[in-house]
Order: structure tokens, then sequence, then C-alpha cells
């Protein structure tokens, strides 16, 4: 009797994970869907046009079509593929872009798992991403489809060292490497997010975000006009649109992270109001408008120049940040830094 | 069998394929594919060793970047594994000696008394707020710092020794210098040229596209 009680109660723990990883990642799918209408949108008023108005009102089932169409769509294997890998590709790319979303606070008491090791498990997840990318690339038997994943690989592991830095400038101030934390170091209003003392760090990270995500104007590994689509060129169908849903998780991804380690995450701005998860989600969404933002503004960096951005420019100045910020804690202004 | 035990030997089977796979798969990227793979199930060998820092940094260097270059360079090269393997039964007897020694090192430490579960025993399970990773940092900068910072000197000297041996100026190359690109003037690559506009029977176009219109 007594293993029967056993076996319920882990039955139990079991699919009340499940039901809390659906709650986590059904939001966020739609989040993903909108947030390809919103950029659209964005874009298209930038440009002085309409952007998508035809599906529903104001064009708001736009994504829901877009979505039916690309599941109603067949996927391609190409002859010369490597089969396996050709499928496990957009497998993983976008598992890291939901697994990482298992240690995001949205709140101090709502998050899935309050670890220790929170930042670290993000950055290690994230890192797995490119995987997907380079997978894909090769596995493709294509040449186009090969030098996307060799751009994308390449660029990854330079921006993902100024990215690790800029972290380390977070925990350095905040003395801890649990999300919940950070943010609670920040409490105290607009003047206490650690923006303001690690401003060179918020700005390398925010651009090596863009980098790390692949998105304009860092997106040679897609390069429409020299490599046509880079490592996707083969994919069709669900499997075209999961690189998608990856790219975009990872947006949002990157953006929360952003708010949580630099803008005070669900901290209100000012002391008399109430904190909540309302301010999360105002703070990512500015994140994610500044993503749109630089798309509709810059033109796409040359090979490069961007690599001599992320090892010649990012990886230097987030090594002085951190000397200065280890001094300035060592004298009486080190409350500045926390 | 516990749970925690089943998962430790549903690790470990996949760590031993894998590492299996990497030395026999045919195709060098699928060998590099599985080190990963073997890497990431060795990651959560150690979580289940309640070494999480230590896992998570194994995932974070090793998978998320030595194995991004590595993959980088195997795809790029054109690797003929028939050629590599073709010294296989040469090398045979001295891989043979290094596995065997390899072996009774194993056995050494693994079959003695000295190091048996009754003498070292389980370590008692520290509660779920123990910060492995402060205490790792205490330790590394505190009672190791020495060898910790000569480890670090080694590294850095390996790194100016690589790049210092590999480091070719070809005087042919063409590059760039950013400082001079922003800071070029107008004026130093642009003339505007003022003329006056033609006038007459001569001015070419004009006239004659009036007249169509």
């Amino acid at each position: 009797m007594e293993s029967v009680g056993m076996d319920w109660a882990a039955i139990q723990t079991v699919a009340w994970t499940l039901i809390k990883i659906l709650a986590l990642v059904v939001p966020l799918m739609l989040g993903v869907a909108y947030l390809t209408y919103a950029e659209r949108k964005v874009i298209g008023w930038m440009q002085v046009r309409i952007g998508p108005n035809r599906v529903g009102f104001q064009g708001l089932l736009q994504p829901i079509a877009d979505a039916v169409k690309l599941l109603m769509k067949e996927i391609i294997i190409p002859a010369g593929a490597s089969r396996g890998l050709f499928i496990l590709g957009p497998i993983l790319a976008i598992a890291p872009a939901l697994a990482a979303w298992a240690v995001i606070p949205f709140t101090d008491t709502l998050v899935l798992a309050n670890i220790d090791a929170g930042l670290l498990y993000v950055l290690a997840v994230t890192s797995m991403g490119v995987y997907g990318v380079i997978i894909a690339g090769w596995a493709s038997n294509s040449k186009y489809a090969f030098l996307g994943a060799m751009r994308s690989a390449a660029q990854i592991v330079s921006y993902e060292i100024a990215m690790g830095f800029a972290l380390v400038g977070v925990l350095m101030a905040s003395q801890s490497l649990n999300l919940v934390d950070i943010v609670q170091g920040q409490t105290g209003g607009l003047h206490q997010w650690y923006i303001w003392p690690l401003f060179p760090l918020f700005v390398v990270y925010l651009i090596a975000g863009v980098a790390e995500t692949n998105r304009a104007p860092f997106d040679v590994a897609e390069g429409e006009s020299e490599i046509v689509a880079g490592f996707h060129v083969e994919y069709s169908g669900m499997a075209f649109a999961v690189f998608f849903l990856a790219e975009y998780a990872n947006m949002i991804l990157v953006s929360a992270l952003t708010t949580l380690m630099f803008l005070g995450g669900w901290l209100s701005p000012v002391t008399f109001l109430p904190d909540g998860i309302v301010w999360w989600l105002a703070k990512t969404g500015f994140v994610l408008f500044l993503f749109l933002w630089f798309r509709a503004t810059f033109p796409r960096y040359r090979y490069d120049q961007i690599m001599r951005l992320g090892w010649k420019v990012f990886i230097p100045i987030t090594l002085i940040w951190i000397v200065v910020v280890g001094a300035m804690m060592q004298t009486p202004y080190g409350h500045l830094f926390h | 069998m516990t749970y925690t035990t089943a998962i430790f030997y549903f690790f470990a089977a996949i760590l031993v394929f894998a590492g299996m796979r990497v030395v026999t798969a045919r195709n060098p990227v699928h060998a590099a594919l599985f080190l990963v793979l073997a890497f990431f199930t060795a990651a959560g060998l150690w979580i289940l060793l309640e070494a999480e820092f230590l896992a998570i940094t194994l995932v974070l260097v090793y998978v998320g970047a030595v194995m991004v270059l590595f993959l980088f360079v195997v795809m790029m090269l054109d690797i003929k594994l028939d050629k590599l393997r073709e010294g296989f039964w040469d090398y045979l007897p001295l891989a043979g000696f290094v596995s065997v020694l390899l072996v009774i090192e194993m056995a050494l430490i693994l079959g003695s008394r000295h190091f048996g579960l009754e003498v070292m025993g389980t370590p008692a399970p520290h509660p779920a707020d123990y910060s492995n990773t402060k205490e790792l940092g205490r330790l590394l900068y505190t009672d190791y710092v020495y060898a910790f910072e000569l480890a670090a000197v080694i590294l850095l000297v390996a790194i100016v020794a690589a790049i210092a041996l590999t480091l070719r100026r070809r005087k042919d190359s063409k590059y760039i210098d950013p400082a001079a690109q922003s800071r070029v003037k107008r004026n130093d690559r642009l003339r505007i040229v003022k003329m006056q506009a033609e006038k007459g029977p001569g001015a070419r176009g004009q006239g004659s596209g009036e007249e169509g219109a």
C-alpha cells in the first residue's frame, strides 16, 4: 500500500510539473506569435506602411493564419541531406530556447524553478542554441546553408564571451547568481537599478543579445541578399517555423534577462507604486521594441566588422568595467555599485 | 532501486554509448556531436553529485564554446577517415598498452580497500540553499590561490604562445583601419564642381522632352 502511495505522489508531482510547464510555454508561444505581428506592424509604421491588416480586425489573426499555413505545408527533406541530423536541427534550436525559461522569475514568487545558480544555468542553456543552427546548416548538404552555419558558429562564440563578462559585472554587483536575488538587489526605485552603475555592460549585453539571437543588424547567418536564407534555406513547413519560434523565443528571453538584470525586473520604478508582473511585462516589451527598432533602422553589418566589434571593442570594454566595478567596491563609494 | 539510482544508470548508459560512438563513428562530424552528447550527459551525472557549478560550467565551456569551435574545424576540413585508419594495426599495441594501464589505474583506485564505500562513506547531502559556487570560489581564492594563479598564468602563456606562433603578417593583404574610416571627412573624398548651366539650342534633352509631353 505504501508503494502505491509513493507512486501516486510521484505521478502527482509529474502531472503538476507538466501543468506548470504548459502554463509557461503556452503564453510564451502566444507571445512569440504576436511578437511576429508586432514586428510587422512596428516596422510597417516606421517605414510608412500599414503592415498586415487583412486577416481579422486590424490583421490580429495574421499570426494564426501564418501558423496554420506552415502546419499544412509539406516538410521536404533534401535527397543529399543527413536525415537524422536534418530533423534534429530545429529541435536543438527550440529546446534550449524553451528550457532556459525554467528559471526566469516573473515576480519574487512566480517562478518555475528558483535555483541557486540561475544565471549560470541560463547562460549555459542558451549557449547550446547554436547547435541547432550549425547542425541544420551542415545536415542540409547545401553550400548556402553551410556558409550560414559557419558564420553563426563564429559569431556566437565571439559574442558569448562579451555576454558572459557583462553578466560577471551583474553578479559582482548583486553578489548572487540567483535571478530573484539579483532583482531584489535593485530594490528602492529607479536609481537603484543596475543599469546605472553597469551602463557599459548593459549596452554590451543588449547588443551581444541582438547578435546572439541572429537578429538584424547581426543576421549574417541568414543574410538573404548574400546566402539566400542561410542555415534554414532547405527547410520548409513546420521545420522552418520551429527555427522562427526559437529565434523569437530567444528574443523574448534576452529581453526578459535584460529586464531582470539591469532594469529591476518586476520592481516598480517609483517607490509609491506597488511592484508586480505588470512592470516586468512593460520593461520586457520595451526591450523587445528596441529589437524591432534596430531591425528597422540599421543596415546589416559586414562580417569582418561584426568580428571586430565583438573581439576588439566589446571584450575590452567589459574587462575594463569589471575592474572598475571591482575597484570601486573597495572604495567608500562601493554602495553605488552595491 | 531508487529514483536517483535509475537516473544514474540511465545517464551512465548514454555516456558510455556516446563515448563508444565518438571513436567508432565513421563521420567526424557525427563523432564530434556524440562528444557533445557525452559532455552533456556527464554534466547530468555531476548534477547528481551535487556539483551543480561544475556541471553547468562543463556545459557552458565545453558544450557551448569548445565543441562549437571543434565542429567548426571538423566541418571545414576534408577529413578522409579511411586514410586516418590506415595505421590502425600498427598503433594497436601501443594503444592497448595505454588502455591496460588506464584500466589498472582505475582498478587500483576503485577496487582498493583504502577507497571503497566503507572507507570514504557517502557525504551528507547538503541543504537546498547550500551554495556550491560560493564554496568553490572561496577555496580557489584562499586555500589554493597559488595553484590557481599558476594555472591561470600557464593558460595565458599558452594563449600568447599559440597566437605568436601562428601569426603571419602578410605584406600584400589589404586591411581596413576603422579609425581612419570614421575620421574621414567629406572634403577628403568629394569635390564639388560648380559650373554654369548650358543654355540655347545646343542644350539637349530639355526642349525635346517638353515637346513630347
